[in-house]
């Protein structure tokens, strides 16, 4: 019985592989996003912390130097990076409930491949990102938001990408830390808040002092903030676009490939 | 079914390593159903995880349903079953779901999985709470839903950690009239983990016990009994003559752990007093035997014929936790107390 699964395993080959691995990776998914279309708790918080900027800090950029003459078309871009960095940053700690609880332990006993248990979440995040963002961008059309379709459609292209590897990182950091929420958290803001506002989604970085706007250089973020400001601008070929995209895919990459080794190691 | 050489593993906790599993060797048949049992701390669970792909050992060998848990650990999930301690189903999720869901993690095509989790939910008599979310089910119920998330794929091998912990008595027979059930049906071979003494005597067919991360007994739970602790008989003969009634037990080939006591007229001392015994008192001669039942006739024959009065006789059976203090020196309900955690 083993000699003749071991002869089908090999026969199938690498597109026999992908394929289960697809398999896998959709299952996940449609687990992982079965009670969020029932009660959309991760969409809703995940935009909290981020409509709060929008309402209550967004107003203040009115005539602010280095904003452009529209602010909004300045400063929701940034706020959609905002929700990715806020919303996929905290999708960690799902699976440090799920540790907890006893049902990721469950799903690890599964044949499900590790690398589809954690790819099919982080496309969780994803989506949820996507919805977030047409979202924001339906809410600020009216206000003076300009749409400019395909620069919206391959900013959220942009963002999602980055979410991703944003919420892998998280999957990876929740899985190191091993069900202690404590640790969870205290990672994830120190990385957040850094990563955040040197990225230059809040006020511009070039009007602070040149020790900020060097930090702000070697923030990966910042290049995706710029991307997504060209693109929601209609400028498609900015060079701005060309940095961050390279600075999503890494983003993306890294994440993924932590996260993944993370979920394959997890022994709880 | 299983069989483990030399598993072992370590931890590092804090810079030291902790030897949890120290080298343990497992061999299970088909159809058995073995318990695992030991204090908290003893390496049960340890031991359980790595037979199920879920911990790499530190050293040894293993086969689980005939793969390798190292070099093939998705061979071994998809044959195995698994029923750790935690909940099986996430919070947020509907019991139906979670089952369809685990069935097509297991390969199931969506039609199969379908008619095994309506199957499996009437079974289990969780039909009432199928579109329920796991969370508003009661602990009996979320405890079945374990059950049946772990018999999704009709496993060959069923692990079980620690089944019944925290279920009232009431849930723990319905569970356990499940489990075997189940093992009537489709033979499944069955490897738990428990600390429940009267659980591991009355269910399982064979007994491992496990003390700081060593098998330190491998038996059927009567011959561990009999072998290890033996029936216990106290005798009760007139004032004065304990010393010549335990000389004449003495001569009994098995006879062990043979000690005399003043019968005080409070009725102290293990055995109890006889109401309508001699107004003088009593002494009393207490001692371990093999097969108690038959030995005692005889003894009584022989105090006889040495003119001996016996007042009253008592055997006690013995239970696992004697063979444990016979094995460790320790009480297993003590070590429990002891050793918290992990």
């Amino acid at each position: 019985m083993t000699a003749t699964t071991a002869t089908a395993v090999a026969t199938r080959g690498l597109a026999g592989r992908a394929g289960n691995l697809l398999r896998d990776v959709l299952l996940v998914f449609a687990r992982e996003i079965s009670p969020e279309l029932r009660v959309p708790i991760g969409l809703v918080l995940g935009m909290l912390q981020p409509l709060i900027f929008l309402v209550l800090f967004g107003p203040l950029l009115g005539g602010m130097p280095g904003v452009g003459d529209s602010h909004w078309q300045w400063f929701v871009p940034g706020i959609l990076v905002m929700i990715g960095l806020f919303g996929s940053g905290a999708a960690g700690y799902s699976v440090i409930v799920e540790a907890g609880g006893g049902s990721l332990e469950r799903m690890l006993v599964t044949p499900v491949s590790r690398a589809a248990m954690l790819i099919g979440r982080t496309l969780k995040e994803g989506l949820t990102l996507l919805v977030q963002g047409v979202l924001i961008t339906l809410v600020m059309a009216p206000f003076g938001l300009r749409i400019h379709p395909a620069g919206v459609a391959a900013g959220l292209a942009l963002l999602v990408a980055t979410g991703i590897g944003i919420g892998s990182l998280s999957f990876a950091l929740a899985l190191a830390a091993k069900r202690t929420p404590s640790v969870f958290w205290a990672v994830q803001q120190f990385a957040q808040f850094p990563l955040l506002l040197s990225s230059g989604v809040l006020l511009p970085v070039e009007a602070g002092p040149s020790w900020l706007a060097a930090v702000s250089r070697v923030n990966p973020v910042t290049y995706v903030v710029e991307a997504e400001r060209a693109l929601f601008a209609g400028d498609l070929t900015a060079p701005e676009v060309a940095y961050g995209t390279l600075a999503a895919a890494a983003i993306a990459a890294v994440g993924l490939a932590l996260g993944i080794r993370g979920m394959r190691r997890a022994s709880l | 079914m299983i069989h483990a050489r030399g598993l072992t593993r370590h931890f590092r906790v804090k810079g030291e390593t902790v030897e949890a599993v120290r080298g343990i060797d497992i061999d299970v048949a088909e159809g058995e159903l073995v318990a695992f049992l030991g204090p908290n701390g003893a390496g049960k669970s340890t031991s359980l995880r790595m037979l199920t792909t879920l911990l790499p050992p530190t050293a040894g060998t293993a086969t689980v349903a005939g793969c390798d848990i190292r070099t093939d650990p998705p061979g071994a999930r998809r044959r195995i079953g698994y029923i750790g301690q935690g909940r099986g189903a996430g919070d947020a999720f509907r019991v139906r779901d979670e089952l369809l869901f685990q069935g097509r993690f297991h390969g199931m095509r969506r039609a199969e999985a379908r008619r095994r989790a309506d199957e499996l939910l009437a079974a289990l008599e969780l039909d009432g709470v199928a579109k329920r979310v796991a969370s508003t089910l009661s602990g009996g119920q979320r405890r079945r839903l374990d059950i049946a998330l772990g018999l999704m794929h009709r496993p060959e091998l069923l692990f079980l950690d620690e089944p019944s912990t925290g279920l009232d008595p009431h849930s723990r027979a319905n569970l356990w009239q499940h489990i075997l059930r189940l093992r009537e049906e489709y033979g499944t071979t069955i490897f738990l983990t428990t600390h429940y003494l009267d659980e591991a005597d009355t269910m399982a067919e064979r007994v491992m016990i496990i003390d700081h991360g060593r098998v330190i007994a491998d038996d059927t739970p009567e011959r561990l009994k009999a072998d290890l602790a033996g029936d216990l008989i106290t005798v009760t003969v007139g004032k004065g003559e304990a010393a010549r009634a335990a000389e004449i037990a003495a001569r009994i080939p098995t006879a062990h752990e043979i000690t005399t006591a003043r019968q005080a007229s409070e009725a102290s001392g293990p055995s109890a007093a006889p109401q309508d015994g001699p107004d003088e008192g009593a002494d009393t001669v207490t001692f371990r035997v093999k097969n108690g039942p038959a030995v005692l006739p005889e003894l009584v024959r022989a105090l006889d014929a040495a003119g001996l009065w016996t007042v009253a006789t008592e055997i006690r059976r013995p239970t696992l936790d004697d063979v444990f203090l016979a094995l460790t020196g320790r009480s297993l309900r003590e070590s429990d107390r002891t050793q918290e955690g992990a």
